[in-house]
């Protein structure tokens, strides 16, 4: 996770320049990489609450997300002025990915479900072939996405202290996104369905719930919040074939850290990685901090197994 | 929870099979040139690294996907050995201004710490991860993940101590080995040599391991993991036995690797190619031992192919193994031959050998119990168990 120190820090050179401007403006940049953090670990956790399928892909689908806006740069940008173009894209990306993620789901992991190790396989070689694929559409080499003039500035609070308005846009979106999924699955009857499944398939099937159905939407919904992640992650650098990698095993943290299929811990974990990460990665060095973080997961999970919220379930192993 | 994988002692023309197999290996070196030969003796090195991960996750049901770490910190201590044998401080050293020799590289000019250190330094590791992992109770998926992001990050600790490991490069431009030179004719051929007779060696260990009782506790972990517990047994020890073996296997593969490939570095412990380990266990069959070292030969094989003459193409092949093994082949290619029969046998206008209806009848009172309460009737009233337990579970 080199990337991340350098998007991060690149402003901080050593710790006697570390006032407390800097100070504040690390909390609110390592907030920022958290806010995508937590929409790319939503997903996942939600896909492997409900399917216990573990979607190594699924830093492709931010991926698809990224390209689907470097393609509505090059097909809208003039068209619609002013960064429109912009909103369209962020919507584009959340429809594209949710597609290819609904078509995924339908063709491949269905046939993985309750078989976890084999899904970690087949999905790892769905993500090989997506990266070539894009690195044959698109070129191996990064494409820049335009950053919309309506993100370009910033919001100056105090003398010194400028929140830059393209990660403000990333926090509200991720906001609205967890706000957005919390509603989904408490208050619409699709979501409802989705957490009698994650509770339990048989049941919920007795009950005449369409688990089917219900698999391939939450799979389809889990994808789609990577593309939008994908989408606001142009603005923080270029977009490659890689691009997904580069928040996969992040986001797999969150999830242990937080707890399966849940929301809030999802959002626990994803604040405390993107918090530490750089946090870690700036008092010793970039290698070491990354190596600090694995041994604190490992430590706090001496303590919290399942992580911060558990689903509370008389189940010894967890229903397959 | 998992299916249930064919692990019964190899029978006598199986044992005729493995002497054929090892003659083909030891006559090979006739036919290929030198560097051919190196090439074989780098499957051979992986086929070693894909027994230890069968024992692992094939018998014990435990997914290490970081496996690629173990392998190069076996391939890493060989090749501090071999560095050391030329140079009086390495060349990366120099550049990263070093002026002396740090303190932990000192005793690896000595072959003889080089080697072992190959195998107790992954073992060791694998215990440090392995010990609070496993006693928490973290299982399944939740450790093949937890071993993933330790791969990341020993990948990216070791880019970052270039004084000390070579960073991004790694090391390479390796000169001898215990003394000898590694261009001298004949040291190709005894690297090899050296490499089939590892083999053979860590191929009867795996199956002499899996007919033990430890072996049986193994399946055992894998396919009931909390029943045996509550037999009494200590899932804990075995699976932390066996991830330290199946580690120290991976190193000595490592250190069998460097001196024929001539180069390791950061990239060989990422995430990728501790997945492919995986891989190559997958294709060649989970908890078959020699399928799985048949599957690393084989998979590196293509990989070499493909990777000459199309190497655009290979992503897309080797992804397409991936989802093509799990979705048509699960037990491998040592399942193949048996998915093969049952299908001759399905096919029509084959009646003389396939299964007698009547044979499934009893089925409901052989198979294991799944439910508690099926078990308590049949104590209850064994002479109409059968009837009962069909009924209970139509209801």
């Amino acid at each position: 996770m080199r990337g991340l120190r350098s998007r991060c820090l690149t402003n901080l050179p050593t710790w006697s320049d570390m006032s407390l401007t800097t100070t504040a403006m690390q909390i609110f940049n390592s907030l920022s990489i958290s806010s995508v953090l937590l929409m790319v670990a939503l997903g996942l956790s939600i896909t492997f609450g409900i399917m216990r399928v573990i979607n190594f892909a699924h830093g492709e689908f931010v991926m698809i997300g990224a390209y689907v806006t470097f393609l509505t740069d090059r097909l809208l940008y003039d068209a619609l002025g002013g960064g429109t173009w912009f909103l369209v894209a962020l919507l584009a990306a959340f429809v594209v990915t949710a597609a290819i993620g609904y078509l995924t789901e339908r063709s491949l992991i269905r046939f993985l479900y309750g078989r976890p190790f084999e899904s970690i396989l087949a999905t790892w070689g769905l993500s090989l072939v997506l990266q070539q694929l894009a690195r044959n559409i698109f070129g191996a080499s990064n494409v820049e996405v335009r950053t919309p003039a309506w993100l370009q500035g910033g919001l100056a609070l105090a003398d010194g202290i400028q929140l830059p308005a393209n990660r403000l846009f990333i926090i509200a979106v991720a906001v609205l996104c967890v706000w957005g999924t919390y509603l989904f699955l408490n208050r619409t009857g699709a979501g409802r369905s989705m957490r009698a499944v994650m509770q339990n398939r048989s049941m919920a099937g007795a009950m005449g719930i369409n688990t089917a159905a219900v698999d391939a939407r939450t799979f389809a919904l889990g994808s789609g919040l990577a593309g939008v992640a994908g989408c606001v992650v142009s603005l923080l650098g270029s977009v490659g074939p890689a691009t997904g990698q580069n928040w996969i095993i992040d986001s797999f943290m969150v999830v242990v850290l937080g707890g399966v299929g849940s929301i809030a811990g999802a959002v626990a974990g994803a604040v405390l990685i993107g918090a530490a990460s750089p946090l870690f990665e700036f008092i010793t060095t970039s290698s070491m901090g990354k190596v600090i973080i694995f041994a604190l997961i490992v430590v706090f999970l001496q303590f919290r197994p399942a992580g911060f919220l558990v689903q509370r379930t008389r189940a010894l192993e967890g229903q397959h | 929870m998992l299916d249930k994988l064919i692990a019964g002692p190899p029978s006598r023309r199986q044992y005729i099979a493995y002497g054929l197999m090892v003659g083909v290996l030891l006559v090979l070196p006739l036919f290929l040139s030198d560097f051919r030969l190196a090439l074989v003796g780098k499957y051979l090195a992986f086929a070693v690294a894909a027994v230890g991960l069968d024992l692992l996750w094939g018998y014990a049901g435990v997914l290490s996907l970081g496996h690629a770490v173990f392998f190069s910190l076996g391939a890493y201590s060989m090749a501090m050995h071999m560095k050391l044998q030329s140079e009086a401080l390495p060349d990366f050293m120099v550049w990263s201004g070093l002026e002396q020799l740090p303190w932990f590289w000192e005793p690896f000019r000595h072959f003889a710490f080089a080697l072992p250190m190959a195998v107790v330094i992954p073992a060791v590791f694998a215990i440090i991860i392995g010990y609070p992992t496993f006693r928490s109770g973290i299982r399944g998926v939740y450790f093949s993940i937890l071993t993933q992001a330790m791969a990341l990050a020993m990948s990216i600790l070791f880019i970052g101590q270039q004084p000390y490991t070579g960073g991004t490069n790694g090391m390479t431009n390796f000169q001898s080995l215990a003394g000898i030179s590694l261009y001298k004719s004949g040291m190709r051929l005894g690297l090899y040599l050296a490499t089939v007779v590892t083999l053979v060696g860590v191929v009867a260990l795996a199956l002499w391991l899996v007919k033990t009782r430890t072996g049986t506790v193994l399946m055992a972990i894998r396919d009931g993991e909390n029943r045996l517990r509550f037999l009494g047994y200590n899932p804990v020890r075995y699976k932390l036995a066996t991830f330290a073996l199946s580690a120290g296997i991976a190193g000595l593969a490592g250190a069998l690797f460097v001196p024929q490939v001539g180069i390791i570095s950061p990239s060989s412990m990422s995430i990728l190619p501790s997945v492919e380990m995986a891989i190559w266990v997958a294709v060649g069959g989970r908890g078959t031992i020699v399928g799985a070292a048949a599957g690393a030969v084989v998979v590196n094989w293509a990989k070499t192919v493909f990777s000459e003459s199309l190497p655009e193409a290979w992503l897309y092949v080797f992804g397409g193994l991936f989802i093509g093994v799990v979705l048509l082949f699960p037990r491998g290619l040592a399942g193949i031959a048996d998915q093969l029969r049952a299908l001759w046998r399905t096919l029509p206008g084959r009646p003389a050998h396939a299964p007698q209806p009547q044979q499934r009848a009893p089925e409901p009172a052989r198979s294991p119990a799944a439910d508690g309460s099926r078990n308590h009737a049949s104590l209850a009233l064994p002479v109409v168990e059968p009837v009962a337990a069909t009924a209970e579970r139509e209801s």
